[in-house]
């Protein structure tokens, strides 16, 4: 796990080589984070992946996250691991919202971890991301015809309402 | 027709001369009445088919430890009510119990599963989940397991005791008998009370409706 300084050396050394990609870092609970610019996302993982003395090669996990109301308002996280050292960092590309129509559009990580296919599908899936240059970019848990994007916040919860009224009185 | 009661030495003594064949006239009619029942086809039938039923082999979620797990275990034997043999067909089953929550991906499987089931079959809906979604109030659970195909009887609990799957099944045994059990609305008369989950008293059924509900419910219990 790089610890603070660590995480600024890694922001100096990618500012050095990919300039203007990692936007902000953030270091919360020993967990070290990179925001990257979504449109460089790909620069910083290959960086990360093949940079030697990095070699973070390895995504653990590939998810979002929607913290609507805050602006910009889709978050995709990558979890990378250096399985030798045993250091995680995560990237995170903030995406805004394009408006009701459109959907967010981030480049597809597959070519650099073949793993991130399935995973991209079901972001794709829950919160309606659109992964450019992925294969095979469908639903994956929910049904093929099913219609919306059930993990973003505003996606109404569902189900019936149900009212206890205590109510006795006939209707007849 | 009144049928002499008779010991049990004399009635032994009868059936060992029927089997020689010196049993004759009078004998030989009292010798049939007292060992034939009269009754219709349908109620041999539906009582054959109360007492034999084979349930599916079938799971959906948490439920089917309680249900087709456990209930043919020696604790709980379903064996007693004669439904011990659990077929891996629907096409050789009678009865489905809907034993958890039915994602909307899996609806349209138990749908097909129930329409392969040869007639007469039966639904239990086992457990809060399958009869109204139990807490899942979500995009991607089912509202109740009748909302896409009939039920024949809902077992509360979550999960029910296999005793209330049991009992839930000994009614249903009495349903396919042509003697279910009447709500307690009917015992008590307590039609008219029903709480409204929405609407109100605008939910109510129309008058045709309430009608036709009536005379059902005078034909139930004639």
């Amino acid at each position: 796990m790089p610890d603070a300084p660590g995480l600024e050396l890694i922001r100096g050394e990618i500012e050095r080589d990919c300039p203007d990609a990692v936007l902000a870092t953030s270091f919360d609970r020993a967990q070290a984070a990179l925001i990257v610019d979504p449109a460089r996302v790909l620069d910083v993982l290959r960086w990360l992946k093949d940079q030697p003395g990095q070699r973070y090669d390895f995504l653990s996990s590939l998810h979002a996250a929607d913290y609507l109301p805050a602006e910009p308002r889709f978050a995709v996280h990558y979890e990378l691991i250096n399985r030798d050292r045993v250091e995680r960092i995560r990237v995170k590309a903030m995406l805004a919202d394009p408006g009701s129509e459109e959907l967010p559009e981030i480049d597809s990580c597959v070519e650099l971890f073949p793993t991130a296919e399935a995973q991209e599908r079901e972001v794709f899936d829950f919160f309606g991301i659109v992964f450019r240059g992925h294969p095979n970019l469908t639903r994956i848990l929910m049904p093929d015809d099913y219609v919306g994007w059930p993990q973003r916040r505003d996606f109404p919860i569902g189900g019936e309402p149900v009212t206890f009224t205590y109510s006795e009185q006939r209707f007849d | 027709m009144e049928v002499e009661r008779r010991s049990l030495r004399e009635k032994q003594v009868d059936a060992r001369a029927m089997l020689r064949g010196d049993l004759e006239g009078e004998d030989l009619e009292r010798y049939v009445e007292e060992r034939v029942v009269t009754t219709t086809f349908e109620k041999v039938q539906n009582w054959a088919r109360a007492n034999s039923i084979f349930p599916l082999t079938f799971g959906l979620a948490c439920c089917a430890i309680e249900a087709p797990i456990s209930l043919v275990t020696a604790r709980y034997d379903l064996a007693r009510f004669g439904a011990e043999a659990l077929r891996a067909s629907p096409r050789q089953a009678d009865l489905i119990i809907l034993s958890g929550r039915v994602s909307i991906k899996m609806a349209p499987v138990v749908r097909r599963l129930y329409d392969q089931m040869l007639e007469p079959k039966w639904v239990m809906a086992m457990g809060a989940c399958s009869s109204s979604a139990g807490m899942f109030a979500n995009y991607a659970v089912v509202q109740g397991a009748d909302k896409f195909m009939p039920v024949d009887i809902y077992v509360p609990g979550c999960p029910p005791r296999p005793e209330a799957v049991l009992y839930g099944f000994t009614k249903l045994q009495r349903k396919i008998q042509g003697n279910p059990d009447q709500s307690w609305r009917q015992r008590y008369d307590a039609y008219g009370t029903e709480e409204w989950a929405r609407g109100g008293p605008r939910s109510a059924p129309s008058p045709e409706a309430a009608e036709a509900y009536r005379e059902a419910r005078e034909l139930t219990l004639a």
